[in-house]
């Protein structure tokens, strides 16, 4: 009996008093897909995934792991093995002990589980450490033995409920790289859940955006980047630019809005008049020392540069334009002949029609 | 009067915090006086006290001279090693069987009750205390004796055709004695538990883990300074307790402080009941060093646990 996915939510939903921290959730997570839940810290993420584990019992709705219903089924009786935020690596006992506990709450006897941690350890890269005390390993190795502690189990389902949230931004960074490579090594499907929107872009294969209990919208990191479906999944996912304003005209799915400086901006989504948002991203605001070259653009600006935020590859830049309301960010050009330019220099601006998601207010 | 007039003025310069080289010590020196006077006169000084006079024998009337008769006799009288022996071991079991009970009400208070449940059922641990030792242990008098409530109550139910007495045995020793003792491993063993990160235990769970492995593998190893520092003290007062085998055991009672108090008060033989002194101490020093090695537990991780 093989089942298309692995996990399967239908209509879960978790109260609390009059609280819905989970509201209707629905989604499925096919075999070997490395899935993200990614929300701002109390949408209900870290709820849906406790009950995913077997620690909350949802209030209504289902929870199907390979087309077997898990309600009602403990914890420990999952096939399902969580990495703790806290990592929550058992103290009283050295790594190979770690790594073996769940061989031996099986029943697999002792030869067996040695030699299957030992793998383990090899495989992420410990080898030669079960004798340690896990309060001797750094945070990177503390993670990788987490992962070991359920990959030795050989689960059908990873949960990672923002394993990463410790680690200094370097060693976060390569755990992000880490993280995926072991997941496509092991052919393991993860759910992973963070409110760090780089993690999720980095390492999933689909992201699920949350907010408020609710899936906002499920889809690949690109689509969510590109294509957001609410404005809520505009602003959290990735930098971006916001002006409100009033939609003028609608026809075909492209808007026209008026921003209370009076300057009309045009973009693409909205089907109705009334108050508007609409929302550009920095890389798609193009620059020009002269006005000519951003012809094609349907928003021009002229304007000053009122910041230019140095952050390596991630430089950005922000341009105040008397049309704007607030200053606009662009990305920082850092060759060709805008390159090193400074605060107070005037320049050009425009974004593309396409370029500019268009939503109701 | 006029006196403290004027030396008021004398007597303000010294209390402006100038920096003055060593005032730290004396600080520190004052603020520890009051500790090391009563460790010094109330503790270390009797002992050594009663050390010497341990080694003292009696030659002939008021006449003394250092010697370890004192010793020898304990050795040579069976009555005195064996209730030696027997209060060693009655005070194991009772540290076992109290540390048994008190670990699930740990348990509960530590990881179960909340916030005013939790301190409702620490004060109520508590409460007995407010009386004093003798007064609850004629409590359980009144509860055990022949004409005491169980008794009368057995025969109201047609469970005993007459009166039956529940005092003067060792099961009545070992009630009292863990009835005294719960409060002090319970709080320990609390503490210790409170400190258990819950999403270890969950993971424990995640794992494939069953209650009882847990339990075994993960609850009780954290706990483990907890539980020797709670045994140590329940161990202790019990090695030491007068008041309640004295009345709940009657005279089948035979506890070690028994004899010391018999060699000191009844026999008026000071050097005796010295040596006897001496020898507990030596004893519940034994056990506990024993028991920290047994567990892998140092002194100092299971006071702090205390």
């Amino acid at each position: 009996m093989t089942s298309p996915s692995d996990l399967d939510l239908v209509a879960v939903t978790k109260v609390f008093g009059s609280h819905r921290a989970v509201d209707a959730v629905s989604f499925g997570v096919a075999p070997g897909e490395f899935f993200s839940i990614l929300g701002p810290s109390g949408c209900g993420k870290t709820t849906l995934m406790r009950m995913i584990a077997g620690f909350e019992e949802p209030s209504s709705g289902d929870i199907r792991i390979r087309g077997q219903s898990m309600l009602g089924v403990p914890a420990n009786r999952r096939p399902v093995n969580m990495v703790f935020q806290s990592l929550a690596l058992f103290p009283m006992m050295n790594v190979g002990e770690n790594v073996a506990y769940g061989l031996l709450c099986r029943g697999v006897n002792r030869a067996d589980a040695q030699a299957r941690v030992n793998r383990m350890l090899e495989r992420v890269g410990l080898k030669g450490f079960a004798e340690r005390r896990v309060t001797a390993l750094s945070g990177g190795q503390r993670q990788r033995v987490a992962i070991a502690r359920c990959l030795v189990l050989e689960p059908t389902l990873v949960l990672l409920d923002e394993p990463l949230g410790a680690l200094d931004l370097k060693l976060r960074e390569h755990m992000k790289i880490e993280l995926k490579q072991l997941q496509s090594a092991f052919n393991t499907t993860f759910a992973y859940i963070t409110h760090d929107q780089s993690e999720a872009l980095v390492m999933s294969d689909r992201i699920a955006v949350m907010n408020a209990g609710r899936f906002e919208q499920v889809g690949s990191p690109r689509e969510l980047y590109h294509n957001p479906a609410t404005p809520f999944v505009a602003s959290f996912v990735g930098e971006t630019n916001r002006f409100a304003g009033k939609a003028l005209a609608c026809a075909g799915g492209e808007a026209a809005i008026r921003l209370p400086t009076g300057a009309v901006v045009q973009g693409r989504g909205l089907a109705r008049e009334g108050e508007a948002q609409c929302f550009v991203r920095p890389e798609a605001v193009a620059l020009a020392s002269d006005p000519a070259s951003l012809g094609a653009l349907p928003n021009r600006f002229a304007g000053r540069v009122s910041a230019v935020l140095f952050d390596g590859a991630a430089s950005s830049l922000l341009i105040e334009t008397p049309n704007l309301d607030r200053p606009i960010r662009a990305v920082l050009p850092q060759a060709g002949p805008l390159a090193g330019i400074a605060v107070g220099q005037p320049i050009h601006c425009g974004f593309a029609a396409e370029a500019t998601r268009v939503f109701p207010a | 009067m006029s006196g403290a007039a004027v030396d008021l003025p004398l007597a303000a310069p010294t209390v402006v915090p100038t920096r003055v080289p060593g005032a730290g010590r004396l600080a520190l020196f004052l603020l520890l006086a009051p500790a090391l006077l009563w460790l010094g006169l109330l503790i270390v000084l009797p002992h050594v006290e009663i050390l010497i006079l341990s080694f003292s024998e009696r030659v002939a009337p008021r006449i003394y001279a250092p010697g370890f008769a004192n010793y020898l006799e304990f050795f040579t009288e069976p009555l005195y090693w064996r209730t030696f022996a027997r209060t060693a071991l009655m005070s194991i079991l009772v540290t076992a069987i109290t540390l048994v009970l008190a670990f699930p009400i740990a348990l509960y208070i530590a990881r179960v009750a909340q916030g005013r449940v939790k301190a409702m059922l620490l004060l109520l641990c508590l409460l007995p205390f407010w009386v004093s030792e003798l007064v609850r242990t004629l409590g359980w008098m009144i509860i055990l004796r022949e004409t005491g409530l169980l008794s009368y109550l057995l025969q109201a139910a047609g469970l005993a055709a007459g009166p039956v007495e529940f005092l003067y045995n060792d099961g009545a020793v070992v009630l009292g004695l863990v009835y005294g003792g719960l409060l002090f491993m319970i709080v320990p063993l609390a503490n210790a538990l409170e400190s258990l990160d819950p999403a270890v235990v969950e993971a424990g769970y995640d794992l494939g883990g069953s209650r009882w492995t847990v339990l075994r593998r993960i609850v009780i190893p954290h706990a483990m300074p907890g539980i020797v520092a709670g045994s140590i003290i329940v161990f202790m007062l019990t090695v030491g307790n007068f008041a309640t085998p004295v009345l709940l055991g009657g005279k089948n009672g035979l506890w070690f402080t028994e004899q010391i108090y018999a060699q000191f008060i009844t026999r008026f033989n000071w050097p005796q009941g010295a040596a006897f002194g001496m020898l507990l101490l030596v004893l519940s020093s034994a056990i506990v060093w024993a028991g920290l090695r047994l567990t892998g537990q140092s002194l100092g991780s299971t006071l702090r646990q205390a």
